[in-house]
């Protein structure tokens, strides 16, 4: 059995299953809109969590809640379910492809098989939709990929069920009641104002207030760590801010994109200007991970090189700073 | 970052026929998206964070080789696992795990336990229990 399921491709994996998921039940919702009204976008430091021996760095919100926020903020019902038993779990999968039903699937990369070894790591808050099944083969649309892909019952059932930290546990979700008609105004306004509150917290693991101390640490790490872990962290930040599913620029040009959608919807031109120094905040970034970069590929252990980018770093959030709090007037 | 602005490095990705998407501004100033083959940044961290995982794993292996660990650190690092993944996957506590470190006490280890961790990595319990050189 087939969903006639059409598959787009999207830079993040759950802004990706939620748009292509809302335009199969006949709503046109774009990825930056997805992303802007579930408030995805963040910075966030957790210097007490290591992954991959390195401290936790993130430029958007925890799994799960993107969709969430967005749901309610337009008033979509999203049925979750998770299992302790794969056999369960796919019974459930299969009773809602016989139903005609597409389903979001929360899954470990490691197992992916059609992603290349090298990025292949213990991620478990990975995205797909499941839209048909052909005898023991699984029809896969992987919102990062370019064409939709198939996983065998038992690859698919390796992927629902690795463990780790947030373990899938067969985590499977979709829609089951709609508005009547898409108000995406309020919602949009609500999006904002959340993202503006979390990058101006005045708490120092989230928003500028991370940011800047990131910069602090970058420039005590050297002696402290030594040059190689160093090295490391500063890899591990470039890679957050860059690799698969973040569209550059650590997300923010996908919120760029956002507000230029919406400065048009809401008739609102100072979002239009705004999303244009968004666009030059998100180069800012790129050019931080090009200096970063050459750190690292240097393996230079001089000082100098760590304090100018932990400036830029401090830059950044200074701009930032002025930016959500401007952000914040403007709707 | 301008459309054409957007990075055609070499990657591993480009390998494995993969291009992601990217979000740029066109010539008018709208934004639209993008195929980007990869980019050299962020494929240096990527082989630094690949090199980094090769060196645990010869270190596990030597380790190993000197009667100083067992080769279930090996396998661990092998399989870029640390030691709460290894301990969710297998089903055991983590202090019990990393007690199974040990050669002494790895030895003494149950048929049963053994083939819960053989099953985890997918190898054999003899391959288990030794490492090819």
């Amino acid at each position: 059995m087939q969903i006639d399921f059409k598959h787009n491709q999207s830079a993040h994996c759950e802004n990706g299953v939620v748009s292509n998921l809302m335009k199969h039940n006949g709503f046109e919702v774009s990825e930056p809109m997805v992303f802007g009204i579930g408030s995805g976008l963040l910075f966030s430091y957790l210097p007490f969590i290591k992954v991959d021996h390195a401290p936790v760095f993130t430029y958007r919100v925890l799994p799960g809640l993107i969709f969430n926020r967005f749901a309610k903020r337009v008033g979509v019902k999203v049925k979750r379910e998770k299992f302790k038993n794969p056999k369960v779990a796919q019974e459930r999968l299969d009773e809602n492809l016989k139903k005609n039903n597409p389903v979001g699937l929360q899954v470990g990369v490691y197992n992916l098989i059609y992603f290349p070894d090298e990025y292949r790591f213990h991620f478990n808050a990975h995205n797909m939709v499941v839209y048909g099944k052909d005898k023991d083969t699984y029809l896969i649309s992987d919102p990062v990929m370019e064409h939709t892909t198939t996983l065998t019952t038992k690859q698919l059932e390796k992927v629902r069920f690795a463990k780790g930290a947030f373990a899938p546990k067969g985590h499977i979700y979709y829609p089951v009641a709609f508005p009547e008609k898409l108000q995406l105004e309020k919602a949009i306004v609500k999006g904002i104002k959340h993202t503006c509150r979390d990058m101006t917290a005045p708490v120092p693991i989230v928003g500028v207030k991370a940011m800047k101390w990131v910069a602090n640490n970058i420039r005590k790490w050297p002696k402290k760590l030594g040059a190689k872990h160093t090295n490391h962290y500063l890899g591990q930040i470039v890679r957050m801010q860059e690799e698969i599913g973040t569209g550059g620029g650590g997300f923010r040009y996908i919120y760029a994109a956002f507000l230029q959608e919406a400065g048009k919807l809401l008739n609102n031109d100072e979002l239009l200007v705004l999303s244009k120094q968004m666009t030059e905040i998100g180069d800012q970034w790129r050019d931080f991970a090009v200096d970063a970069s050459r750190i690292y590929k240097n393996r230079s252990a001089e000082n100098d090189g760590y304090n100018k980018i932990a400036d830029q770093l401090d830059n950044i959030a200074k701009r930032e700073e002025l930016f959500f709090k401007t952000l914040k007037k403007a709707v | 970052m301008k459309k054409s602005e957007v990075p055609q490095d070499e990657s591993k990705l480009e390998k494995a026929n993969i291009r992601e998407m990217c979000y740029a501004v066109d010539e008018n100033g709208e934004y639209t998206t993008e195929l980007s083959t990869g980019w050299d940044p962020k494929t240096i961290a990527l082989d630094n964070a690949i090199k980094q995982i090769e060196e645990r794993v010869a270190a596990a292996k030597r380790k190993v080789a000197q009667n100083e660990s067992s080769p279930l650190e090996y396998y661990m690092e092998l399989n870029k696992m640390d030691l709460p993944i290894l301990a969710s996957y297998v089903g055991i506590w983590k202090w019990r795990v990393k007690r199974h470190f040990k050669p002494s006490v790895f030895k003494k280890l149950s048929q049963k336990t053994l083939e819960k961790y053989a099953a985890v990595f997918d190898i054999t319990v003899d391959e288990l229990q030794t490492i090819k050189e």
